[in-house]
C-alpha cells in the first residue's frame, strides 16, 4: 500500500498537490488549531495573554450533576401544596446560587426534572443551553437523514424514466439545491410567517377556514419540526442525484433477467435495484448524516435558536461564541465535541455497512 | 514661443501629478452599504467635500453592509490591516478601544462643548470617537388615539406612571380596535433589544450591569427590581398586548401606520414616515416612568481613529472636518437623525424649533442614558437579549436573568475584569 502511493507515482501526487495543500490550509490546520484553542481561554480580540486551563471548557460544558428536592413541610412536617394542590418545593435558585453548603450545584441550572413520589429529582447542567442543542442536533439529524434520503430515492425513482420532459422535473427538484440556502431560509420565514402566512393561509384555505393559523417558528412544539421540513425541501435534491448516479450504474441487462424470470415491481426493486444500490445508500447515509450536524444558515437566519432554546444546535451555538461573544475558546470546544460525535458516528456506520 | 507653450504645458502636467501625489491617502470603513436612507450618500459627499478642501489628504471609502461591518473590522485587526478611520457603533467602541483597534481622537475637549452626551464615545477617560448624530426612542402613537380611549397625553415633565402605561395597554387591548395594543420590536433581533428594553430594567431601578465597578452583574440584573421588570415584561406577551419574538419584520415597519398596532416603540430614524401619515396627529411620547425615571437609549454610529493607522493626523484632521454644525444638519435632515448639537439643530427642518422632530431632541437631552460602557458590553448584550427572549416566550424570569448573571459574571471573570 504504502509503496505504492510513494513509488512513481509523482503525476498522482502533482494531481493531488492542490486539493491536498487547500485541504490541510483550511480544514485540517484549523481542526488542530480549534483542539488546541478548547484548551485555552483564547478570545477572538483580547489584551489579555492567552493562558492555558487545561479541560476546564470541556467540564463547564458538559458539566452534570443530580439533585433531590424535597417539598417544603410546614410544622407538623406535612407537604405544603398550593391552590391546585401541586407539591410546593423551595426554589432551585437557593441551591444553586451562592450556597457554601451546595459547592457541587454552584451556577448549574435545571435542564430537567421527574417526580418520584414527594420528591423531585432535578438533572442539573453546568451549561443548559449546550445540552439542549445536543438534544436538538441529534433529533435533527435522527428525523433528517432517514427521510431525507428516503424521500430522495422516492424522487429519483420517479425521474429514472424515459418519459417526455422529464428533464424538466430534474430541474424542478434540483433547483432548491442552487438556491442559497440564506435566500431559502428567508422566503420559508415568510411562509412559515404567523397569522397570515402562506402556509396558513393555503392551509386556511383547504379547510374552508377551519385551520388556525400557527405560530410555526414562534412556538417551541412547532420550530425546529419547521426547520426540518424546510431543510428536507432544500437538500433532497442534490441526494435525488447521487441516488440517480446509482440508478443508473445499474445494467439494464439484470432488469431485463428479473423481467424474464417474472418478478414483480416491488422484488425488481427489493432484489435488483437496491443491492445495486448499495455503496450509494452509505455515501448518502454519511453525507446527509454529515450535512444535518452541521445545520447552522437556517437557524441563524430563521431563529436564532429561539424560542426558548428549542432550535439551539451545536454548530449555531459554536459560531455564537466564538464570534458573538468572542469566546474563540468555548468556540472550538464545541467544535472539537462536534467533531468527536460525527466521528463516531460515521465510523459506526462504516462498520454496520461494512462488506461481510 | 512654441518652447514655452511646451514648457508651460509640462509645467501644468508637473503640477497635476505633483498635486495628486502630495495627497497622502487615508482609508476610510463605513457600515452602511445600501442604507434605506441618505446616510451612504451623505457620507460619500462628506469625504468628497474634505478631500477637496485641503490638499494632504485623501479619504478613501470603503463600504460594508451592517451586518457584516464589525467581523471584518475584527478580522482586520487580527490580520494587522485596518484603516485608518473606523466607523464605530457607540456601544461597541469600548471593546474595540480595549482590544487596542483604536487609539484616543487627541482632539481638544473644549470642541464637544454643547454637544448631546450620548455622540461622545469616552472610555478609560479618553475620547475615543464621536458622532455627528444621536438617536432617541419614543413612544410613537397618534393623538386621536388617545383622545378616542381617554388617556392623558404624557409630557417630558409628567410621563406616564407604570399604573397609567398598564392602564392604557389594557383600555386599548380592550377595545379590540387593534391587532396588538403595542409594538415593541421584537422582530428586530440583535442591538435593539439591549438599546429599546435596557431603558425600561433601568427605569425600574435595574441595570444590565452595576455601573460603579463594571464587574458584576448580580443584584442589578437580577435583584427585585429587575425580577419586578421580568415580571412586567413576561406579562406584556401572556396578556397578548404587544406581538412577540416572531413578529413579521413586514409588520414592525408598517404596523403603525397600517392600523395593526396603537403605539410603537421606536427610533426616530422611522418618524418621518409615521408624520407623512398621520400629519400633526402624529404623537413621539416620552418613555414611561417605571419608578426611577423615564430612560431611554443614547450613542449611535461615530468615527474614531484605528491604533495602526500610520497618519493619525490626517484621520484627526478629517474628524475634525466633520464635527461641524453644517454637517449635523444636513445627515439629520437626510436621515431624520438628532444633530449632535443645538446650534445645529436649529438649523435642520426637522429638529428647529417647531420642527415635526423637535420633541426627540428633548427626549436625547433630558432621557437619554448610554448603554454600560465596558468592553464587556458586547457579550452582555447577547446575553440581556436572549434573556429578554426567553421571557418573553416564557421562561421563568428569577431562573433567566439568573443564568443571564452568571454568564455575564463568568465572561467578566475570564477577560479579567475587562480592564476597569
Amino acid at each position: 500500500m504504502a509503496s505504492k502511493l510513494t513509488q512513481s507515482n509523482r503525476a498522482g501526487w502533482l494531481f493531488a498537490a492542490p486539493g491536498v495543500a487547500l485541504m490541510t490550509l483550511f480544514i485540517i490546520l484549523p481542526f488542530f488549531l480549534a483542539f488546541a484553542f478548547s484548551l485555552t481561554n483564547q478570545r477572538l480580540a483580547s489584551p489579555n495573554p492567552t493562558e492555558y486551563v487545561g479541560f476546564e471548557n470541556y467540564s463547564d460544558l458538559l458539566g452534570l450533576a443530580i439533585f433531590t428536592l424535597e417539598p417544603e413541610r410546614d410544622e407538623g412536617g406535612e407537604v405544603l401544596r398550593d391552590d391546585d394542590g401541586e407539591i410546593e418545593y423551595p426554589r432551585l435558585r437557593n441551591f444553586t446560587r451562592n450556597n457554601p453548603d451546595y459547592p457541587n450545584l454552584q451556577g448549574k441550572r435545571e435542564w430537567f426534572s421527574w417526580q418520584s413520589g414527594e420528591n423531585r429529582t432535578v438533572i442539573l447542567a453546568s451549561d443548559v443551553v449546550f445540552m439542549k442543542a445536543l438534544i436538538n442536533t441529534f433529533t435533527f439529524v435522527l428525523f433528517v437523514a432517514p427521510i431525507q434520503a428516503g424521500f430522495a430515492l422516492c424522487l429519483a425513482l420517479l425521474i429514472n424514466q424515459k418519459l417526455r420532459g422529464i428533464n424538466i422535473f430534474r430541474t424542478v427538484f434540483f433547483m432548491p439545491v442552487v438556491v442559497s440556502i440564506v435566500v431559502v431560509s428567508l422566503l420559508w420565514q415568510f411562509i412559515y410567517s404567523p397569522g397570515d402566512g402562506l402556509l396558513n393561509n393555503v392551509l386556511s384555505g383547504l379547510t374552508f377556514g377551519l385551520w388556525e393559523p400557527r405560530d410555526w417558528l414562534g412556538n417551541t412544539a412547532t420550530a425546529l419540526p419547521s426547520i426540518m421540513a424546510m431543510s428536507i425541501w432544500q437538500g433532497v435534491g442534490f441526494h435525488m442525484v447521487i441516488w440517480l448516479s446509482g440508478l443508473q450504474t445499474i445494467s439494464p441487462t439484470l432488469y431485463e433477467a428479473a423481467e424474464i424470470e417474472g418478478s414483480n415491481k416491488w422484488q425488481t426493486f427489493r432484489y435488483v435495484t437496491w443491492p445495486g444500490l448499495r455503496n450509494t445508500a452509505v455515501l448518502i447515509l454519511i453525507v446527509i448524516t454529515m450535512q444535518a450536524f452541521a445545520l447552522f444558515a437556517q437557524i441563524d437566519v430563521m431563529t436564532s435558536g429561539g424560542p426558548l432554546d428549542s432550535t439551539q444546535v451545536l454548530v449555531f451555538q459554536a459560531v455564537e461564541r466564538g464570534y458573538g461573544k468572542q469566546d474563540i475558546s468555548g468556540g472550538s470546544t464545541i467544535s472539537v465535541i462536534l467533531f468527536v460525535i460525527v466521528l463516531i458516528i460515521s465510523l459506526i456506520q462504516r462498520y454496520l455497512t461494512r462488506e461481510r | 514661443m512654441k518652447l514655452v507653450k511646451l514648457l508651460g504645458g509640462t509645467a501644468i502636467i508637473a503640477l497635476a501629478a505633483g498635486a495628486a501625489s502630495a495627497q497622502t491617502e487615508l482609508s476610510l470603513w463605513y457600515h452602511g452599504a445600501g442604507s434605506a436612507n441618505a446616510e451612504e450618500a451623505l457620507v460619500n459627499q462628506l469625504v468628497d467635500d474634505f478631500n477637496a478642501s485641503q490638499s494632504d489628504w485623501k479619504v478613501v471609502i470603503e463600504t460594508f453592509p451592517q451586518l457584516a461591518y464589525n467581523d471584518a473590522v475584527g478580522a482586520a485587526a487580527l490580520a494587522n490591516e485596518l484603516p485608518d478611520i473606523l466607523d464605530v457603533d457607540g456601544p461597541v467602541m469600548p471593546n474595540w478601544a480595549w482590544a487596542g483597534y483604536m487609539q484616543p481622537l487627541g482632539i481638544d475637549e473644549a470642541k464637544f462643548e454643547g454637544y448631546l452626551p450620548g455622540p461622545i464615545g469616552r472610555w478609560d477617560g479618553e475620547v475615543f470617537s464621536v458622532g455627528l448624530w444621536d438617536a432617541a426612542v419614543a413612544l410613537t402613537t397618534r393623538k386621536s388615539t388617545l383622545d378616542k380611549y381617554g388617556i392623558r397625553v404624557p409630557s417630558l415633565d409628567a410621563p406616564w406612571s407604570r399604573e397609567e402605561f398598564d392602564g392604557a395597554l389594557s383600555a386599548i387591548a380592550a377595545s379590540g380596535d387593534f391587532e396588538y395594543p403595542l409594538d415593541l420590536g421584537m422582530a428586530w433581533a440583535g442591538e435593539w433589544y439591549p438599546y429599546a428594553f435596557s431603558p425600561l430594567l433601568q427605569s425600574f431601578g435595574g441595570d444590565i450591569i452595576d455601573r460603579s465597578t463594571y464587574q458584576t452583574a448580580e443584584g442589578i440584573l437580577n435583584g427585585d427590581a429587575a425580577i419586578e421588570f421580568g415580571e412586567w415584561w413576561q406579562g406584556l406577551f401572556q396578556s397578548g398586548y404587544v406581538p412577540g419574538t416572531s413578529q413579521d419584520a413586514a409588520d414592525r415597519e408598517t404596523g403603525l401606520v397600517s392600523g395593526k398596532y396603537a403605539m410603537s416603540w421606536n427610533g426616530n430614524w422611522a418618524a418621518l414616515p409615521v408624520i407623512e401619515a398621520f400629519g400633526d396627529d402624529a404623537l413621539f411620547l416620552p418613555a414611561p416612568d417605571f419608578g426611577n425615571g423615564g430612560v431611554i437609549g443614547a450613542a449611535s454610529w461615530q468615527f474614531g481613529i484605528s491604533a495602526t493607522s500610520e497618519n493619525p493626523e490626517g484621520a484627526r484632521a478629517f474628524i475634525e472636518y466633520m464635527l461641524d454644525d453644517k454637517w449635523f444638519a444636513a445627515f439629520s435632515d437626510g436621515t431624520g437623525l438628532i444633530p449632535t448639537t443645538a446650534s445645529a439643530a436649529t438649523m435642520t427642518q426637522n429638529y428647529a424649533p417647531g420642527g415635526p422632530l423637535e420633541v426627540f431632541y428633548g427626549l436625547s437631552e433630558a432621557q437619554a442614558l448610554v448603554r454600560p460602557v465596558t468592553p464587556g458590553y458586547i457579550v452582555q448584550a447577547k446575553v440581556f437579549e436572549k434573556a429578554l427572549a426567553d421571557i418573553a416566550n416564557g421562561a421563568d424570569v428569577a431562573d433567566t436573568l439568573d443564568a443571564a448573571v452568571d454568564e455575564i459574571n463568568e465572561d467578566i471573570q475570564a477577560n479579567q475584569g475587562y480592564g476597569h
